[in-house]
């Protein structure tokens, strides 16, 4: 599309534009005129939900986001924490939703390279990625397609780069059926001295491109992630990325290798809305103005308008302002990475962006304005729908087939299938691979620290009280890295819901945050990154749109500063199986009520923050004294279904007793009480004294040893059929 | 034992590889890029590491096999020189022509991480002499394309020879090429890793050099190191 060919700007085309008639009216008087059509583009993929978190950002400020060892919170392109001897982990997690739906493998493969830049940008080398997915009913047409999809994109993209994938989670509900969830994390280590920001700085100093050339892809992504799907949504694949995971390996290399040198003044990958939100946000943080032209862009396709060079949101591309004196340096670290590089402008004090193409003027725009002037709202919420009251249960199974039937189930079954399919190992530092911990385990090179890395969130318990849900699904994070040791020290949150326009659903958003907030500040477990994704929702065929459960799903970061000492689910022969938490028989919103009676009603198990913290701290100290052996975490599932996945995850069995609890075998079994633990420990009576001690409930389940699962009617099941029966759901589904 | 790793871009287990070899030598090995013209001089081993050369885009090892390194690389092996190849090291040897054979898609077509079993083959190889013929030792295997394939006439030679290094078997040394829970990527006759003529060259799809740590989970991968070490220093 040549300029000349362009509409003439009016407000029917700023409303096909995504901007609303009052935020082109802010347009107007910002500019003093009318914008050009490269202008309106600018902002309005500025004024995306996506760039501006217009919808979310009054309430994401109530987040706790400081303690003594948060070296950058939020508001970088990843948040920093101290992890000793000098050292700083470097993590965020982002969505790649609507992309996903679209085209899964090229939507999830950009996932996970877009998270990967924003933590190499700040100096870091990335050491593990994981993931968090989403997808809808097992029986719907399209789930098989987009897991498919979804796991080779992931597995695509981060075994090339060579980053080890080590953990996430997955979740399926037929709420996710037109609209999957893709959440990437990535964790990198720096050297707490090199680590590199955003902010622009020093006027005249060159600002520079490096990486792919700029194509036609993407153009208008993040508005197209900014709203609702509708039938046409697969029409939209032109506006899905395509990733190169080799050039972003070289990429990462090539930057790396610059970020030993002392060239850079500032530096941040383009993501979302491309050219323009790293121009725009590089130059607004340092308070300078920036000029660009784009004939010196690197461009793929002939014939490109300024505003598609500016929207574009092709991949695997960086800009970097340099120090004058450097560009040379620079420029023969980028050849010998055969990676383009080019000087395509420089900081100017103007405060103004200029774009310029082929001579003339594109765009003029003052910086400030188009950020401080952003649109915010604080949109009605309304509360959601309370699910029904829980009818007294009477369990039609009994507890070795709701066993079975749990182990197999979807949201519980092995993930092998999964992660069998992500190199977990490339870097040599993995210490507990996916499923053998309640965290997975990654030494930091040349020390002895280990980070233990999670992702969390049970979206049934969010729909049913979104509060408690996020709440829980903070705490959940914390106690999984505590049961291997570790020291939690922070989280990553991405924030996913559907139309922030639907009352209820601002209402469940804005609960979340209340809930995860309580939680982060109770466990001192602050947010240093995230990332919001609204609109997730799936137009149904009467023309009303269903939106997804609420996830706020939280990427927590622990630290040991022994590896050594870190613990898994599996237990040796001989130790006294032991449970810490209180046992109330909570089954309300239970995957056992899910899955045996077809219920989804109830409400989910209370969480008492302080005997989390109680209990937690409790655990991690006899782990750091090598009191407990063996750890997990009771979650989904409760605890049997717990007790049956230690004995999966190595040789020895295990033999219950009879829990003389005085409530139901199926509440005792299968609630879901929060704040629990499985530990594995030599002399049960002594651990028990010390947990009366610290005032954390303690009770013996039994003994490992034998050769499977003995349960309290001196059933044995065998360690090969529960690994049976718990690995045939996803072979199933996928291979068939 | 003075070690290089040859670097191409893309390759990305280089430091799993210099991690494993400086355990068992005590010292870094020389890192080699894909444009240099020649080796460091005095070498005892060349390793073409794993990874995703040129992004293994026309086919794995392919390019890789035509960088300028690789005219010193078959210098270095025409004189007699060691070499190990492991998963992309191993397909740019083939695509080289210097090991027989080619690595297909997995049969399943998709990538597979995890762990495998290897029996040893011979082990009166400076790559094997820290193992007894037929030991079975774990490794972690990662690639999506190293489903080994040949001619029949180069397989006959191949097993005639004694050139199979490592075959993919059950944890008890059963062999079943037919059995994708024990030869994963559907190799012929469960073949992970070959020999060249002189014995001198070894290439294979599992990773060694990723389990040579007792924190990582063992240390069945380092006989391959510590034999090494031990025959070309000796």
């Amino acid at each position: 599309m040549s300029a000349k060919a362009q509409r003439p700007v009016d407000e029917a085309l700023a409303r096909e534009f995504g901007l609303t008639a009052e935020e082109y009216g802010k347009v107007l008087a910002i500019m003093g005129r009318t914008p050009s059509f490269t202008e309106l583009g600018i902002f309005s993929v500025m004024w995306s939900e996506h760039c501006s978190y217009k919808s979310s950002r009054a309430y994401l400020k109530t987040l706790p986001t400081t303690a003594p060892w948060v070296i950058h919170g939020p508001g970088e392109n990843a948040g920093v924490v101290d992890i000793g001897q000098g050292l700083a982990a470097i993590f965020k997690m982002e969505s790649h939703n609507h992309p996903s739906f679209i085209e899964p493998y090229q939507g999830a493969a950009t996932g996970v390279g877009g998270i990967l830049r924003d933590v190499f940008t700040m100096g870091a080398r990335p050491v593990a990625n994981l993931n968090a997915l989403r997808f809808g009913d097992p029986d719907n047409a399209q789930t098989r397609r987009i897991v498919d999809g979804v796991v080779r994109g992931v597995g695509g993209y981060g075994n090339c780069v060579g980053v080890p994938t080590v953990g996430g989670e997955i979740n399926f509900h037929p709420a996710y059926d037109g609209n999957p969830l893709v959440n990437a994390m990535t964790v990198g280590v720096a050297r707490q001295d090199r680590i590199f920001l955003s902010a622009a700085a020093g006027i005249g100093n060159p600002v520079i491109y490096v990486g792919s050339k700029t194509g036609r892809d993407g153009i208008h992504g993040a508005t197209m992630s900014s709203s609702e799907f509708d039938e046409d949504a697969l029409a939209k694949r032109p506006t899905v990325q395509v990733g190169d995971p080799f050039v972003e390996k070289l990429l990462i290399e090539a930057c790396l290798e610059l970020m030993a040198t002392d060239a850079i003044v500032a530096i941040q990958d383009m993501g979302a809305a491309g050219l323009t939100s790293s121009a725009v946000e590089m130059a607004g943080k340092g308070g300078v103005g920036i000029d660009l032209d784009l004939d010196n862009v690197p461009q793929r396709e002939r014939g490109m308008s300024a505003y598609e060079m500016m929207l574009s949101e092709s991949q695997e591309r960086m800009l970097i302002v340099l120090r004058p004196d450097r560009t040379e340096q620079a420029r023969a670290i980028f050849d010998k990475w055969e990676l383009d590089f080019a000087v395509i402008g420089h900081l100017t004090d103007t405060g103004n962006i200029v774009i310029r193409h082929k001579g003339a003027v594109e765009a003029d725009i003052p910086l400030a304005p188009l950020a401080d002037q952003a649109p915010v709202y604080h949109r009605p919420t309304a509360p959601a729908q309370p699910p029904l009251p829980m009818e007294p249960v009477i369990d039609p199974v009994g507890t070795e087939q709701a066993l079975m039937r749990l182990i197999g189930c979807p949201d519980l079954a092995s993930r092998a299938w999964v992660y069998n399919q992500y190199d977990s190992t490339v870097g040599g530092q993995t210490v507990r691979r996916p499923g053998a911990a309640d965290a997975a385990i990654v030494k930091v090179e040349d020390t002895e620290l280990g980070l233990a890395l999670t992702t969390d969130c049970t979206p049934r318990y969010c729909r049913a009280n979104a509060k408690l849900g996020g709440a829980q699904a903070v705490a959940e994070a914390w106690r999984n890295i505590t049961a291997t040791g570790a020291r939690p020290l922070a989280v990553t949150d991405n924030l996913n819901f559907g139309s922030p326009e639907k009352p209820e659903v601002m209402g469940q958003f804005v609960d979340a945050i209340a809930g995860m907030g309580e939680a982060c500040r109770a466990l001192d477990f602050p947010v240093v990154s995230g990332n919001v994704s609204l609109y997730n929702e799936t137009r149904m065929p009467d023309g009303t749109s269903q939106s997804i459960l609420p996830t706020p799903a939280i990427g927590g970061l622990g630290v040991l500063d022994d590896v050594r000492l870190a613990v898994g689910l599996e237990m040796p022969d001989g130790c006294d199986i032991m449970l810490l938490g209180e046992t109330k028989g909570q089954l309300g919103q239970s995957i056992w009520l899910r899955e045996i009676l077809g219920s989804q009603d109830g409400e989910p198990p209370t969480l008492d923050l302080a005997a989390e913290r109680r209990n937690g701290d409790f655990v991690r100290e006899l782990i750091g004294q090598r009191t407990i052996i063996a750890c997990h975490d009771v979650a989904d599932g409760g605890v049997l279904v717990a007790v049956a996945e230690m004995v999966m995850a190595g040789q020895a069995g295990c033999v219950l007793d009879s829990p003389q609890s005085g409530m139901r075998p199926e509440a005792f079994w299968f609630g879901e009480d929060q704040s629990r633990y499985i530990v594995a420990v030599r002399d049960g009576t002594a651990l028990a004294a010390m947990a009366e001690r610290a005032g954390v409930p303690c009770r013996r389940l039994g003994r490992s040893g034998g050769q499977g699962l003995t349960l309290p009617n001196g059933s044995t099941i065998s360690k090969e059929r529960l690994v049976a029966v718990h690995s045939e759901f996803f072979p199933r589904l996928m291979d068939r | 034992m003075k070690a290089a790793i040859v670097v191409f871009p893309g390759t990305n287990r280089e430091r799993d590889m210099a991690i494993a070899l400086r355990s068992v030598t005590g010292q870094a090995p020389a890192m080699v890029w894909h444009r240099d013209a020649a080796l460091p001089a005095g070498l005892d081993l060349v390793v073409l590491p794993g990874g995703f050369s040129y992004g293994d885009y026309l086919r794995c090892g392919a390019m890789a096999a035509h960088a300028p390194i690789m005219t010193a690389i078959r210098e270095f092996a025409q004189k007699g020189g060691h070499i190990l190849g492991v998963c992309n090291g191993f397909q740019i040897l083939t695509e080289a022509q210097l090991l027989p054979g080619a690595l297909l898609r997995n049969a399943s077509l998709r990538f597979l991480s995890q762990d495998c079993f290897l029996r040893v083959e011979r082990n009166d190889t400076p790559f094997t002499r820290h193992w007894a013929k037929g030991d079975v030792y774990r490794t972690p295997m990662a690639h999506g394309d190293g489903n080994y394939i040949a001619e029949a006439e180069t397989i006959r030679m191949l097993e005639d020879t004694g050139r199979v290094a490592f075959r993919y078997v059950a944890e008890n040394g059963r062999m079943d090429a037919g059995d994708p829970q024990l030869n994963p990527n559907g190799s012929m006759n469960a073949i992970a890793g070959v020999f060249s003529e002189n014995l001198r060259i070894c290439g294979m799809m599992p990773h060694p050099e990723d389990l040579v740590d007792p924190l990582m989970g063992g240390e069945d991968g380092k006989p391959l190191f510590t034999g090494l070490v031990e025959a070309l220093v000796g």
